[in-house]
């Protein structure tokens, strides 16, 4: 069992809609236009889908697929309640589907109107996942991801050294990608004085150090791999995949080392599943709601030691051309906030070699992660 | 879009930490059977899995864990109070609180000792903890 659900499955289609600030489109229809998409792009037809992973926190549920779709037998159905994570947890789901023979083809899709949909108040607080934190800190007005994550980033720089400019090395590098990719929101240069400069939101993060809001629709299809070499698209093998829950996973504030994330549970499983090291990976799409957060999970995947990662990114080059190709897409920080379904898409896209400018060279195996929901981590590895 | 203010939500294993709130007096959670102290209260001992539960008055001083200080309004009814600085603090009874730092002359750091006073909210419709710098002595 040691290899688990090694390459029991591959992702062979991905569709997305436009991103953009106000859609004009219902959540339910964006998550119909990026299933579509995926669905063509796998040469599949909508009734060929016999399995279907909704975003737990989202409008749609599977019953909406059978309708839309007129699936005659959906046989699989499941939610990842884990935020950002789920997207990651979700494609776990459907290995496990799909190696156990429950279905062929799984679905996956997310979309929402993260922009000019509704935004933080009294619903919010009464979602079971944020129960803890909603009796307890929301009432103080500590209610936001920024404001509750703040509390990570400051202890991690108290501890170890970490600085603000090496948060703002990551949105720069990211920010560089977005402007290279037509589908990003922000694509006008930043400096390290731009970052520096943008307004502190809630701090050690700075407004160049939160993720954008934004709407759209993204999906993909994990089918089983026995399938997948005679599909439409080139598949991408999954090699590896994790999920991890960190200690106190509701509340940030009670947890024994508010510096680790559930990834740095998951990272091992999903390293040892797929038979590789962190030498092989060849381009890397990391859940990027804060810079903090990409610069923590680097710790936690392994790719340098807990306390070092302020200067494992000074002295890596993330740039799709660079030593650790980092968010090629433009990340959840410039391209738009997809749910981390966006790092997914742009996985598979940079292992087709379909990425366009900002495709790495070579790239065979690469890394996506999901994170959310107070410190839940998931990560999959993935191969030509 | 009219946005509701967030109340505290109190259930039965929770309300006797709020009524505390509200008398001055810090209260905490503490397993019947094997004395643990937990914080935020739940239902279940983590240590022995008992849910017999007492309650226990803490002794209001903690030393800083972190902190962050927001800057931008994420919910209209806070936003008079921006900015806000809300601290985590290591409580003597090893657990963690947030309580908003009501103490302008203090540089925080990690293990500045600190104590928790309280302030009403909304109006009086409950009460909140805060903090100030413990000058007490000691470190």
């Amino acid at each position: 069992m040691a290899n688990g659900l090694f390459e029991k499955g591959a992702i062979t289609g991905i569709g997305e809609t436009a991103y953009t600030r106000g859609s004009g489109k219902s959540d339910i229809a964006l998550q119909m236009e990026a299933s579509l998409k995926a669905i063509a792009d796998a040469g599949l037809k909508p009734t060929d889908i016999d399995g279907v992973i909704p975003y737990a926190a989202g409008a749609a549920v599977a019953e909406d697929f059978i309708t839309n779709f007129k699936l005659p037998d959906l046989r699989f159905s499941a939610t990842t309640p884990l935020g950002g994570a789920s997207c990651v947890a979700a494609i776990q789901a459907a290995m496990s589907a799909v190696a156990a023979g429950l279905a062929n083809h799984v679905l996956i899709p997310i979309g929402r109107n993260g922009y000019s949909g509704a935004r933080i108040g009294s619903r919010v607080q009464q979602m079971p996942q944020f129960r803890v934190v909603g009796e307890y800190e929301m009432p103080l007005g500590t209610l936001a991801p920024a404001q509750l994550y703040a509390h990570m980033a400051r202890r991690h720089m108290e501890m170890y050294g970490t600085k603000s400019e090496q948060f703002g090395k990551i949105a720069m590098t990211v920010r560089n990608h977005a402007a290279m990719n037509d589908n990003a929101l922000r694509q006008e240069a930043m400096t390290l004085e731009d970052h520096q400069a943008s307004r502190m939101i809630a701090d050690p993060l700075r407004l160049f150090d939160c993720s954008l809001e934004s709407d759209g629709g993204a999906a993909v299809i994990v089918s089983a791999s026995e399938r997948a070499k005679d599909m439409a698209s080139k598949p991408a093998y999954i090699m590896g995949v994790g999920e991890g829950h960190p200690d106190s996973p509701s509340t940030i504030t009670q947890r024994d080392d508010m510096t680790t994330l559930g990834t740095a549970k998951a990272a091992p499983r999903a390293f040892e599943m797929a038979g590789i090291t962190h030498k092989d990976i060849d381009v890397a799409e990391i859940y990027d709601c804060f810079t903090y957060i990409v610069l923590c999970q680097l710790e936690d995947l392994g790719f340098c030691a807990k306390g070092e990662g302020g200067d494992f990114v000074a002295s890596t080059n993330f740039a799709f051309d660079g030593d650790l190709p980092l968010n090629t897409h433009g990340g959840l920080l410039s391209q738009a906030h997809i749910v981390g379904m966006n790092h997914v898409v742009e996985l598979v896209k940079q292992l087709r070699g379909t990425a366009g400018a900002a495709q790495v060279k070579d790239a065979e195996i690469g890394l996506v992660t999901g994170y959310g929901d107070m410190g839940d981590g998931t990560v999959a590895i993935m191969r030509a | 879009m009219e946005m509701e203010r967030l109340y505290p939500l109190p259930n039965p294993n929770s309300q006797p930490y709020w009524d505390g709130l509200r008398e001055r007096r810090l209260m905490l959670q503490q397993c019947g059977e094997c004395g643990t102290i937990r914080h935020y209260p739940r239902p279940v001992c983590d240590h022995c899995f008992s849910m017999e539960v007492e309650w226990v008055e803490a002794t209001r001083r903690g030393t800083v864990h972190s902190w962050s200080e927001s800057h931008h309004p994420f919910h209209p009814s806070f936003k008079a109070d921006l900015p806000t600085m809300f601290v985590t603090v290591d409580l003597e009874e090893d657990v963690r609180l947030v309580g908003i730092l009501r103490d302008p002359e203090v540089t925080l750091r990690v293990g500045l000792p600190v104590e928790v006073r309280f302030e009403d909210a909304a109006d009086g419709a409950f009460s909140i903890p805060i903090l100030v710098a413990d000058r007490s002595g000691g470190s």
